[in-house]
């Protein structure tokens, strides 16, 4: 299991590799996104502190939407999807190596780079810890969702446009609390822990459902 | 071994094909033919599995596919009309990954002697992107070498392939029908046979 699990998740670290300009392109967007609003603002830092999470959390649901599209599109357009469909292999755990790969490529560098984008919006150092941490935990639910809108939209002519009304309402839960644990981290530390549980929860149960939900859409969009 | 019994598959509103039955026995080849569009596709992606029929059964070895499913697939090797290939990794990378989601254990030395076989010396360590069309194809096909799995499902394994593959491909399909495998293709291209024996399917009268 565990042999299949790896081999998966190499593969596509490998390709992500030897392609490196998508996995740029994610970090890019995120990062002139989130800029962009500073300059548009202004400089004034409490404005820029109360908007800051929600800004942060709203690039990153979007740059992880932008590469939700090539999740399974590129592996279906090869035949190497229907391969995989067709190993002694259970589906789930392919797809969860996929997911998995997905995220460490578009949702770890975001996590990495919160505080550089942070520090635009003259957000604390507890603030920034604290986004990290909410980024960390929040950007994997992201991936796990995102896969079930992904492979629900496989090959459909103008997929992008549906995949992003079918997943981003999915995504308001992860917005409201992750934004919202940076948000009361501002008045008292303990006081996020509530959000950080939540978050957590709605991690376990993505782990545990979306990889059976997006195998079986899979099924489904390669019939 | 593979058993069909009436089958009938739909492709919207029209009827590709109905009532549709065979059992083959281990050491056959069966060769599917008709025209354009009379669904041979579609009733080799139905005896794999990624196709649901909307009557009938398929079984292999007495019990439905659907039912054993994984236990299935590790028996079938399928074949189909994309490479299912990457064209950012090696030949050696492609075949070890498609290995080990079957379930092989496979030394680098079985990988590097299929793809020597199959003719591609020297370019085992390329990107395959940077190969032509006919190269491709016998990455793909290099598969058939390394894989255990007593059936075969290949949708026009022959178009691309030049007259030494062809003939490679035809020993490959011969050698493993021979050995008790049983092989289902669609193909313009007549494979003979040393031992086992020969069905034909029409499809679309």
């Amino acid at each position: 299991m565990l042999r299949v699990f790896w081999c998966i998740l190499s593969r596509d670290l490998t390709l992500a590799m030897r392609r490196r300009t998508d996995v740029l392109t994610t970090l890019f967007f995120f990062v002139i996104v989130v800029s962009l609003f500073p300059l548009g603002v202004g400089t004034e830092s409490k404005a820029l502190q109360i908007i800051g999470p929600g800004v942060v959390w709203v690039a990153a649901l979007l740059a992880s939407m932008l590469a939700l599209e090539r999740l399974f599109a590129a592996d279906y357009e090869d035949g190497t999807l229907e391969q995989m469909l067709l190993t002694a292999q259970p589906l789930s755990l392919l797809v969860l190596a996929k997911v998995t790969a997905h995220w460490i490529l578009t949702g770890l560098p975001l996590v990495l780079i919160a505080p550089l984008v942070g520090m635009q919006f003259q957000l604390t150092d507890n603030a920034i810890i604290i986004m990290m941490l909410a980024l960390l935990v929040g950007t994997p639910i992201l991936s796990l969702i995102g896969a079930i809108g992904a492979a629900l939209t496989l090959g459909l002519r103008g997929g992008g446009i549906l995949l992003s009304l079918l997943i981003l309402p999915l995504y308001i839960p992860i917005l409201v609390y992750g934004s919202g644990a940076v948000e009361v981290s501002r008045i008292a530390l303990a006081d996020t822990q509530p959000y950080f549980a939540l978050l957590g929860a709605f991690l376990l149960v993505a782990l545990i459902f979306a990889p059976v939900a997006s195998s079986a859409a899979l099924k489904i969009s390669l019939e | 071994m593979l058993e069909v019994t009436k089958l009938e598959c739909r492709r919207g509103d029209r009827r590709l094909f109905t009532d549709l039955g065979f059992a083959l026995n281990a050491g056959t080849l069966m060769h599917v033919r008709g025209r354009n569009g009379s669904g041979k596709t579609t009733l080799l992606r139905t005896l794999c599995g990624l196709f649901i029929p909307d009557e009938g059964e398929i079984r292999w070895r007495g019990e439905s596919i659907r039912a054993l499913a994984e236990d299935y697939r590790r028996d079938l090797l399928y074949f189909g009309h994309t490479n299912g290939i990457k064209g950012e990794l090696t030949g050696l990378e492609n075949l070890a990954i498609g290995a080990t989601l079957d379930g092989d254990r496979l030394s680098e030395k079985a990988i590097w002697d299929a793809l020597e076989r199959i003719g591609l010396t020297g370019f085992e360590d390329l990107p395959t992107r940077m190969l032509s069309q006919g190269q491709k194809k016998r990455v793909a096909l290099a598969r058939l070498i390394l894989t255990k799995a007593p059936l075969w499902i290949l949708d026009e394994p022959f178009t691309a392939l030049d007259v030494d593959a062809v003939a490679l491909l035809q020993s490959l399909i011969a050698d493993h029908v021979a050995a008790g495998g049983i092989a289902v293709l669609t193909t313009h291209q007549e494979v003979p046979l040393t031992s086992g024996q020969i069905e034909q399917l029409n499809l679309g009268n």
